[in-house]
């Protein structure tokens, strides 16, 4: 196992330096004039060209992603262009809110999706199943900001329940503007898990190790959490860790709607800013999570799934292929 | 020796959208103590069915039990609650599948595939022991006691047919309904599989019910034989009165189609034809298309089984005349 996880680390790496390089390159590419924008439309040309050669704008491409990526490292994403803030400081301000929002979503979806899917395969066909399909279809097909806006009216301004914007402080609080995002942003992946589990349960339901467990007199309840959910779990978990990494960058227009102070609003002014800094930096932060999401989605397979496990297991493997011939 | 299964005029259908499929049609069949009866027919000619109603796991839908009772000690078993027949199945009456590749849960440890049969029928036993005896069952097939926590990926296909068939043994049921328990596996591991299942039938006085189209396996290891056609049964007896003193036409075919070593024949003599359609059954008998000997009334009316002395019945006019036998 922990041989297995430490290559699984290892390919991250040459992953997050060819994402980073990527989103650098293009951002290079990318027409925008900082100095200008730090000096005022009335700076003198000498001013704006002594800017750019004190922000290192006119050093050639390799020698400034190389200057990055050493910053990078130490944890400096340099600062922004427009209010000459440290990048890394404002991300680390936001993150820990975008990542509330984000795991609140996909727990709620979580906990929807799996038990209304594995309902829905289980009575294939009935009247539920129908009703289930129906809805996740509909729940995934809604726009958000539509969706947003009618949960917002419902329970915020005609119900006065919740809180119609921003982030509470204090857990009660917290947790009460916590819920419409939450659902928000949830609904859609709950439908798609639902949906996945759904299709993922149905070709385990026929296999002959249900009927074997059913046959040793083991109850219902233990046929489809035991042996149904385990072997039908690795595209759930697909599922859930692929999306769990577009939700971080992806809840920009739930945060937007609903003001959360997050990375994705961040990232999002930044660009109307055009300020390459910030907007670097937060493309990279979210690459390195989504990374350490699909590492963790591959190291959760392999506690899933012995065989994928055993892959990797090559001491271990030989000895029983050598107990195996003595039988 | 007293009869511990009896199943009488069963039938079994299976409602899809194409129409009707009349799987078992009016069966009836008697197993004894300490017997092997084996059931024989071809691909399709419902003796999965007929196993799988035993232990109650038809799925339903679209599977239905039309007509007719299975009686277990006394009891109905078409009639138990869901709770009864738990208790029942894997316990007092177990079944090995056909495929050992694909009736073990491959997401868990041998071990614990044993020890969950034995620990569901017996409650009050702690997890070590149960462990313990699911090692001691693993050793009695042959396979070493180390070896519980592999998963079944781990295993060649024979040492998973005898760990499907230490989990059938484990509670030491008083019926082990064996459906081709060999037909996966190649000639030299189903020799040794078959003396082992011998062995343990020996040992604990298991009443079998074999389910095979192999004759050869039948001349082997069975006392009692019933030839199954169509979803119907159309002849049964002892293994002598079957081989020896062979009635059905089906039979004759069966045993027809075995090339014998001391004939230097060049090809196998097939039954021609194939089974009838079983959504459009003929409304005379079942083999009347693929018989040599078929006339008019075969054509238009159902024979129905009947004794010829001893134990031996058969289903056809034709024998039924020459021997005299009444209905």
């Amino acid at each position: 196992m922990a041989r297995y996880i430490i290559k699984r680390i290892l390919l991250a790496i040459p992953v997050l330096i060819g994402a980073t390089f990527l989103v650098f390159t293009i951002l290079f590419f990318t027409p925008s004039d900082p100095a200008r924008m730090i000096l005022g439309s009335s700076a003198t040309e000498e001013a704006i060209e002594a800017m750019n050669e004190e922000l290192g704008i006119n050093d050639p491409f390799f020698v400034r992603y190389f200057n990055y990526m050493k910053g990078l490292v130490q944890g400096d994403m340099g600062r922004s262009y427009r209010n000459n803030s440290s990048v890394s400081e404002t991300i680390a301000g936001r993150l820990g809110n975008t990542l509330i929002l984000a795991s609140a979503g996909m727990l709620f979806a979580i906990i929807i999706g799996i038990p209304v899917g594995i309902l829905s395969a289980v009575k294939q066909y009935s009247k539920i199943d129908n009703a289930t399909m129906f809805i996740t279809l509909f729940l995934t097909a809604v726009p958000t900001f539509w969706y947003a806006l009618i949960l917002v009216i419902i329970f915020a301004l005609k119900l006065h329940w919740l809180p119609a914007s921003g982030m509470g402080v204090g857990l009660v609080p917290l947790l009460k503007s916590l819920i419409l995002p939450t659902i928000t942003l949830g609904s859609g992946y709950a439908a798609m898990i639902a949906r996945t589990t759904r299709s993922s349960v149905l070709e385990v339901i026929r296999q002959d190790y249900i009927d074997t467990a059913r046959a040793k007199g083991v109850s219902e309840k233990t046929v489809i959490w035991k042996h149904m959910l385990k072997n039908a779990l690795i595209p759930i978990v697909t599922v859930v860790g692929l999306n769990f990494g577009s939700l971080l960058g992806g809840s920009v227009l739930t945060e937007t709607i609903f003001s959360w102070p997050g990375v994705g609003r961040y990232v999002v002014d930044s660009i109307s800013y055009r300020d390459t800094n910030a907007v670097l930096g937060s493309v990279v932060t979210l690459t390195i999570l989504f990374t350490i999401v699909n590492l963790a989605v591959d190291i959760i397979y392999a506690l899933i799934d012995p065989r994928i496990k055993s892959q990797y297991a090559v001491k271990r493997r030989k000895k029983h292929a050598q107990s195996e011939n003595a039988v | 020796m007293g009869k511990i299964l009896e199943i009488h005029d069963l039938k079994v259908c299976f409602h899809t959208e194409d129409g009707t499929v009349h799987a078992l049609n009016n069966v009836d069949l008697t197993l004894e103590d300490g017997i092997t009866l084996g059931l024989v027919g071809e691909t399709g000619a419902g003796k999965t069915t007929l196993a799988k109603s035993i232990m109650r796991l038809i799925p339903s839908p679209p599977g239905k039990i039309e007509n007719g009772e299975i009686i277990y000690d006394g009891k109905n078993i078409l009639e138990l609650s869901d709770t009864d027949i738990m208790s029942i199945r894997g316990q007092e009456i177990s079944m090995i599948f056909q495929d050992p590749m694909s009736s073990l849960n491959p997401v868990i440890t041998v071990g614990d595939q044993i020890a969950e049969v034995i620990q569901v029928h017996n409650k009050d036993l702690d997890k070590k022991e149960v462990f313990n005896r699911a090692c001691e069952m693993l050793e009695m097939v042959g396979i070493s006691a180390d070896r519980a926590f592999d998963y079944p990926h781990q295993f060649s296909g024979g040492m998973k047919q005898r760990v499907v068939i230490a989990m059938a043994l484990a509670c030491n049921p008083r019926i082990l309904i064996a459906d081709e328990p060999t037909t996966a596996l190649d000639v030299t591991i189903q020799a040794q599989v078959l003396e082992m299942m011998r062995e343990l039938k020996q040992k604990f006085n298991t009443a079998t019910l074999l389910i095979t189209h192999d004759l050869g396996v039948v001349a082997q290891m069975c006392e009692k034989v019933a030839i199954m056609y169509a979803g119907e049964i159309v002849e049964s007896g002892t293994v002598h009165d079957i081989f020896n003193n062979t009635l059905h036409p089906y039979t004759e075919g069966l045993l027809g189609a075995i090339p014998k070593i001391h004939l230097h024949e060049k090809r196998l003599q097939p039954i021609e034809g194939l089974m009838p359609d079983p959504m459009d059954m003929p409304k005379g008998c079942i083999f009347c298309d693929r018989c040599k000997y078929a006339t008019e009334r075969c054509k238009n009316e159902h024979p129905q089984i009947t004794n010829v002395g001893g134990e031996h019945t058969v289903r056809c006019f034709l024998r039924q005349d020459e021997k005299g036998g009444e209905e």
